[in-house]
């Protein structure tokens, strides 16, 4: 009997084969049809999808009036950090376009795809829009939250996220840390002081950007969320005009989010130049408009001042390099010991 | 039976009260837990009315969701369902050694939590892993493609129909194989005529579980995706990205959508369960079949 019962056995194992070679098979047909028409796959972070709709779209009928070629752009949206990593891992991005010049930079040091001076490669430390960060407030500014002082006020209820895991909040961190700088007789003592009086005020530390907003705006926690202005205004918008406020404190820190060529995935796909006129092209003023209907700061003067009594002013705009760049910032702010966990340990 | 006339009548009321009170804590804790999240769902689908319920599902991307979906299931329901059989026949039918350790790999994805078992993938297959740059270099996409999410789901949902299985064949013996090989027939044919309708209704159940699992699982599914839009999306997912975008109508519409699944499978189950009682008897037998060994 066993002798027929493996029979059976090796019959079984050489069905599961034939389905496995269906499925590669198909695999392949499909791929291949793809091939056909010229694609891309742009790999970016959460809160530039509708952005890359409309950017794409512009992107798609510049391409075919100029080269007659139909280009499909498709777009993969998660935290930023979590994108480097699948880059990394064999996500086949041809450009990324994320939050943080770091991600890109891994991808850099980790997996080779890029050389480590992609920065400079396109203009603006290849940052074709900018963000800042704002305070949103609820609808009249009840509490009279107008600049960072007001937030260490007993009783002011502040919505930020966990700056050990949100790449948000580390701006929000550096902000607050910059202003105080800012101040009469500021230095690194008195900012360590008033950020950890404003990390007493925060009853909640969600460990994402969106998280935060959702603590804020959906549960009505809080009265003041330290956001992205684009965050904020999109905030807004989902929850009809007037429910918020924004409000521009005197000083704030300028977000380059950085967008880069994949070069040795662009290569084997061979859409280098197409991936490249597709960053260039985000410098042009119809994507700079796009930009900004999209509650990012664009680079271009005509189209800023367009869009001029959107973007309010911020007396002081920091940067990153104020803070010696981001390896530096982030090994003295947030690395374990660093002047957030001496903060958070002193409470 | 005999017992309960015996006691006097405030022991009675007793019981009665406390049985009462048991089904009422059970109710109320279905309700929280079950009644009332399955109810949200559908409100917020339908929250700004059947329109813009439709449009949501109607949505390009909610459509490339729900294709990715069903083909990833249609690979793994079927694979899982033909090595379950045989793992189930091998441990049902043959006495050899390490049948113990064999079982207890077969439970290992119920153990393991899933978002592990999506990195596992990736270290093997990703591009900087163990077999993925040979796959690379050959031209084969493993991770962030269709054959990453068939194989994380197909790791999941592995245990489900070999655990229904394994039970039934033990209970049934392997008296009517023998009977049937005895008198000639060959060993597919007795697969055919005698294991296989022997078991149809429980690999029926435990094809059901699998494919509820395999549409709805989400963390290593979420691991291996790449999450390219309109491409390698589950209906999971899509879910998450929905919500994370402020669309809630949309987030709630496609979870609906799996909801009904939940309840479908949920009804098929019931309705077999009640057809062929013996497969509720074997469902609670795998620790004690366990023990057997």
């Amino acid at each position: 009997m066993n002798p027929l019962h493996s029979r059976s056995t090796l019959l079984l194992a050489g069905l599961c084969l034939a389905l496995l070679t269906a499925c590669s098979s198909r695999q392949d047909a499909a791929s291949a049809g793809a091939a056909a028409t010229a694609s891309l796959l742009n790999v970016s972070y959460d809160p530039t999808r509708e952005l890359y709709e409309q950017f794409n779209a512009a992107f798609a009928a510049h391409w075919k009036a100029q080269t007659g070629v139909e280009v499909r752009v498709r777009q993969s949206h998660a935290g930023s950090g979590k994108q480097a990593r699948s880059v990394i891992d064999g996500l086949e991005a041809d450009v990324v376009t994320l939050a943080l010049a770091g991600d890109i930079d891994s991808i850099a040091s980790n997996a080779q795809l890029l050389p480590a001076n992609w920065q400079t490669r396109l203009p603006q430390n290849s940052s074709p829009y900018t963000s800042t960060i704002v305070f949103l407030v609820r609808r009249g500014n009840p509490k009279r939250l107008f600049d960072w002082n007001d937030l260490v006020r007993p009783g002011i209820k502040v919505i930020t996220p966990n700056p050990k895991t949100s790449g948000g909040a580390r701006w929000n961190y550096l902000a607050a840390w910059g202003w105080a700088l800012h101040q009469p007789g500021g230095n690194a003592s008195t900012a360590a002081d008033y950020v950890g009086q404003l990390y007493r005020n925060v009853p909640v530390l969600d460990s994402g950007a969106r998280g935060s907003t959702t603590t804020f705006v959906q549960r009505g926690i809080g009265d003041v969320l330290l956001a992205w202005e684009n965050e904020a205004y999109l905030a807004i918008k989902e929850s009809g005009p007037g429910s918020f406020d924004i409000v521009y404190p005197s000083v704030s820190i300028l977000a380059e989010p950085p967008v880069a060529l994949v070069d040795k995935v662009a290569a084997a796909h061979g859409t280098t130049d197409l991936a490249t006129a597709y960053l260039q092209y985000l410098y042009t003023p119809e994507a700079q408009e796009i930009i900004a209907r999209n509650y990012f700061r664009p680079r271009d003067a005509d189209v800023t001042k367009r869009h001029a009594e959107q973007f309010g002013q911020v007396n002081t705009m920091l940067s990153i390099a104020d803070f010696g760049g981001w390896a530096k910032a982030g090994a003295e702010h947030f690395a374990d010991g660093g002047s957030f966990d001496r903060i958070y340990r002193a409470d | 039976m005999s017992r309960r006339e015996q006691s006097p009548g405030s022991d009675t009321l007793g019981r009665a009260l406390s049985r009462n009170l048991l089904i009422g804590i059970a109710l109320c804790y279905l309700v929280l837990f079950l009644v009332l999240p399955l109810l949200a769902v559908f409100t917020q689908a339908l929250a700004k009315g059947l329109v813009a319920f439709s449009t949501a599902l109607r949505d390009v991307d909610a459509l490339a969701a729900m294709r990715m979906t069903l083909t990833v299931a249609a690979i793994s329901v079927p694979l899982n369902t033909l090595f379950g059989t045989a793992a189930a026949w091998l441990v049902a039918k043959y006495e050899f050694r390490g049948k113990g350790f064999l079982l207890t790999l077969i439970d290992l994805p119920f153990a393991v939590s899933p978002v592990i078992s999506g990195l596992i993938f990736v270290l093997v297959f990703g591009a900087r892993g163990w077999l993925g740059p040979w796959l690379g270099e050959h031209g084969y996409k493993v991770i962030f493609a269709l054959p990453g999410m068939v194989l994380a789901t197909t790791f999941i949902t592995f245990p489900f129909i070999a655990r229904e299985l394994i039970p039934l064949m033990q209970a049934q013996g392997r008296d009517d194989e023998e009977a049937a090989l005895s008198l000639g027939a060959s060993g597919w044919r007795t697969f055919w005529m005698v294991t296989l309708p022997n078991v149809r209704w429980g690999m029926l159940y435990g094809i059901l579980l699998c494919n509820a699992r395999a549409m709805g699982e989400f963390g290593a599914v979420s691991v291996v995706s790449g999450h390219i839009r309109g491409e390698t999306n589950t209906l999971p997912l899509h879910v998450e990205i929905l919500y994370n975008e402020y669309n809630f109508v949309g987030a709630f519409a496609t979870a609906s959508l799996l909801a009904l699944l939940a309840l479908l499978t949920l009804g098929l189950k019931s309705l077999l369960e009640r057809r062929h009682p013996e497969l509720r008897g074997a469902r609670a037998e795998p620790g004690k079949a366990r023990l057997a060994h």
